[in-house]
Parts: C-alpha cells; structure tokens; sequence
C-alpha cells in the first residue's frame, strides 16, 4: 500500500515536471536577463525601447489589452506577413515566446 | 616692462579665475548617442577622448542629429519626439522641445537656419528655426489615399528643399522652403510598396528611397523631377526565398565609387552593387547576415557594413576595387553604428552590449581603443556639418 502511494506520488510529481516544462514553463533566469534585453533593444528597433512603438505599433498593456498570450505568441513565433514583423521561431523557443507574449500582457519595467 | 608683465599676469590670473577654457575649435569634435539613459557623449578624434556629457535628452532609443553650420550646435532628433540642442563647447543642452509622439529623424536646411523633424506620431514634417527652436512649418503626411502616413528618409537638397517619404502611403514628397511660411510640396504617388528609409547622393542629385515590400529602390532625379519617380534594381532577388529581416536596413551616408553604387539588399545576406550611369543591377556580393548600414570611406576605397540581430555582433569590410570582403571583425554584440574620421584613417564602432566604443585603424585594423559609453548607438562627428543630406 505504502509502495503504491511513493508511485503514485511519484507519477503525479513527474507529469507535473513534463506538463509545467511543456506548458507556462519558465525560461533559466539568466536566459529571462536575455530575453528581456532582446524585447528591450532588439524588439526595441521597431517598437521602441520603451515599447511605445515606432516602425512597428505599440507594445504597451493597453495597446495588447484584448490580445491573448497564444494570439501574441503566434505573431511573434510567425510573424505578420505582409508587414515588417519577422518570425522569432527559429531563433527562439516555444517556451520563451510564450514567456515574452506574458511579460508584454503584464507590462515591462522600462 | 615690470609693468606690462604684471599687467599680463594679472591678466591671466583673471581669466584663470574666472574659468576661461582654452580656445578650441570644433572640427575634430563629435557625439555618441547613450540609447538606454536619454544622454549623449561629446567627444574628439584627434586623441579619442570623451570630453562631456549630456543628459535630460529623452528616449534616445532610435535618435540621430545633425549640426549647425557654425558645427558647434548639434541638433538631435529622440523617439518620443523631441527635438535638442546640445552646445558641444560647452556640453550643455541648450534648448528642448517635444514636438510630436514620435520622431524619427531630421535634417538641417541648405543655409543652415531650418531643421526639419520627420514624425511618426502625427505622421508628418515639422519644421522649427534652428536659433529659437520655434515651429515655422507644419507639413502633415496625408496620402493620396486620404491616410496620415509615417515619415521617413528626411534629407535636405539643395534649393532650400527637404524630400521625404511616406511609409504607409508609398509616396515621395520634395518641399520647397524658399518661403518659409508657404511651403512649395511636390508629390510623388505610388513610388513602391513601403519605402522604409533612404539617401540622397552628396552632390544633393539623386534622391533613393528603399522598398520593405518589394525588391528594389526608388530614384527621383532632383535635377529633373518632372521625369518624375523611377524604380531601379527591380526584382533583384526574383524567385528566391527572403530571410528574415530582424532590424529595418539604413539607408543613411552614400556608399558610391567610381560608377558603382552599394545599397542593402532586404530579406537577403547581400550587398548590392548597382551602376550609376544606368542604375542597373551591377552584382551581389555575399556578405555574414542582413546588412544594416554600408558605410564608404570618406575615399571610397572601403565599404564598412553592420549587421541585424542575430548577426549583430560582426563588421564586414568590403574591398571596392576587388567587390569582395577581405575582413571580418567582432567587436562584440550590439554592433549599431560606424562612423569614419573625416579622411577615413579611423572608425568609431559602438559596440551597444558591452557599453563600449571601439576606434580601429581603416588601414591595418588594428584595434587602436576603446572608449566607456554606456549603451552607444548613434556616432555622429561634426564633419558632418558640411554635407548635402547629413
């Protein structure tokens, strides 16, 4: 009984590993320093530093409000054909746009 | 004569009291733009030092400037709209206005007493008097399709004009400012899809706007425009697939030779080659990712190009008589901008990741040093003062 318990306990911890890493998981801290960063300056090319827009709209929470985080991931892992927006996919993971895509909702400290 | 050194010495102990500098000229003088802290940094490039700062400029984040003819006021042009003017002798801001929601860049009038703004937020050109900094022209960038449009590829040309484009209407506009309260605006429709920036040539003749949302370039010959716009390098990549492009090319300075002309290719790893006689397609030369700027040595002998995130960390150098590259460097992530000393024996790097700006000898590329700036971006020497469309 006591050793179906560990397995059970065991199963539940190990599908909460895979599914958190699959889904909401959270990129290493220091890869969050970089990919701040490149929403700040590289993203920040377009749509300014602060985000206020520019080349490209605003990414401000206001301006997102409405825009849910799989609608924002897809732009930014495919792009906006027809408009300046590149693809991100092959340069960075599912999870770190779904990631960026939160942090944009949420608003960036300047 | 004890009198008179007394006299001398009383005299320099005055104006040693009173904090005279030296006499200096500005010549030699130049500023780097501290994209992240809204400060920019003077500095000189006849022993590369940094001699002031500046700061209270606003989001610098996309900013460039241009200089009074006198070269000692540099005007400078930020993201969220404002328009400064820095004192380089004395390192001071001088004056502030936020004109508009959003700028992004601006030129200075053939005889030096207007500076136009090119704005995003409301989509147009303002111009100001460069001595008060007071507005003396308004032009909104309404399209033929009725729809403000953002502006961009400002530059002066000769006869007191300022030619810009407009992004989202595709159009061409040449301002006459010969009277300043009635601007003279020539219009120039469907010119391509999307120009994103452009340049004119330093004899202020051919204006050349680049495309985002097609294959080529638009030219509009000053000395004709009744010819009107023509599009040149047409198709230059037809059938081929386009890379993605992760920071809008420059357009900024003119890369010419001889009869050769160096553009960016958009969605491609290239440099291309055009002739200026024809404005045909010359050749491609195959370069380490999407080029942002392609600078000429001010003997044109050298092209240096810059490259998009995620190349952003290697310079280029193309030999022009060759057309092929024969260095490749890395100064470091966050390569922005380069700028030559006015003859081209060095160039200012800014390395923006690692809060550094690097000199290197054109010559042998040797690293000569670096300078502490913080985020750097922009570098803009004050030879500038004197160029058509700089």
């Amino acid at each position: 009984m006591r050793a179906m318990r560990i397995f059970f306990a065991f199963s539940v911890l190990s599908f909460l590993a895979v599914t958190s890493a699959a889904w909401g998981g959270q990129p290493q801290p220091l890869r969050q320093q970089a990919l701040i960063h490149l929403l700040k300056h590289d993203c920040g090319s377009c749509h300014g530093l602060t985000l206020k827009g520019g080349l490209g709209p605003p990414l401000t929470p206001e301006a997102l409000s409405g825009k849910s985080a799989e609608m924002l991931a897809d732009t930014i892992a495919y792009g906006l054909p027809a408009t300046a927006m590149p693809p991100w996919q092959g340069l960075l993971s599912r999870e770190e746009i779904f990631w960026l895509a939160e942090r944009l909702r949420e608003g960036v400290a300047p | 004569m004890m009198k008179k050194l007394a006299l001398s010495l009383s005299l320099s102990l005055l104006s040693l009291s009173m904090g005279c500098t030296p006499l200096r000229g500005v010549g030699d003088m130049g500023l780097v733009v501290e994209r992240a802290s809204g400060s920019i940094r003077v500095i000189e490039t006849t022993t590369n030092t940094i001699l002031s700062r500046t700061e209270g400029l606003g989001d610098l984040s996309h900013a460039s400037a241009v200089y009074s003819r006198d070269g000692r006021y540099a005007f400078l042009f930020g993201r969220d709209g404002g328009l400064s003017k820095v004192d380089l002798l004395t390192g001071k801001r001088v004056q502030r206005v936020v004109q508009a929601g959003n700028s992004i860049g601006g030129a200075i009038s053939q005889d030096g007493r207007l500076v136009a703004v090119s704005n995003y937020t409301p989509g147009g050109v303002r111009i100001f008097d460069t001595s008060s900094l007071a507005l003396v022209a308004d032009i909104p960038a309404i399209g033929s399709d009725g729809k403000t449009s953002k502006v961009v590829g400002l530059v002066d040309a000769p006869g007191q004009q300022f030619v810009f484009s407009l992004f989202d209407a595709g159009e061409i506009w040449l301002a006459d400012l010969t009277e300043v309260d009635r601007p003279k605006i020539t219009r120039f429709t469907q010119v391509g899809d999307k120009p994103y920036d452009a340049l004119i040539t330093p004899n202020g003749r051919f204006y050349i706007a680049g495309l985002f949302g097609e294959d080529g370039l638009s030219l509009l010959d000053l000395w004709h425009p009744e010819k009107g716009v023509r599009k040149i390098l047409q198709d230059y990549g037809k059938g081929e697939a386009k890379l993605p492009v992760y920071k809008m090319p420059h357009l900024e300075g003119w890369a010419v030779a001889g009869d050769l002309a160096f553009f960016p290719a958009v969605g491609r790893h290239e440099v291309l080659v055009a002739d200026t006689n024809t404005w045909k397609l010359k050749g491609r030369i195959p370069v380490h990712g999407q080029p942002v700027f392609v600078m000429s040595r001010p003997d044109d002998r050298q092209l240096w190009v810059n490259f998009a995130h995620p190349d952003n960390d290697t310079v280029q150098v193309i030999d022009v008589p060759s057309l092929a590259v024969v260095k490749t460097l890395q100064p470091g992530s966050g390569v922005m901008h380069m700028e030559f000393t006015p003859r081209g024996e060095h160039v200012w790097v800014s390395v923006r990741d690692a809060d550094r700006v690097d000199v290197y000898h054109t010559g042998t590329f040797e690293k000569l040093g670096s300078l502490e700036v913080e985020k750097p971006s922009g570098i803009f020497f004050g030879s500038r003062a004197h160029k058509i469309g700089l």
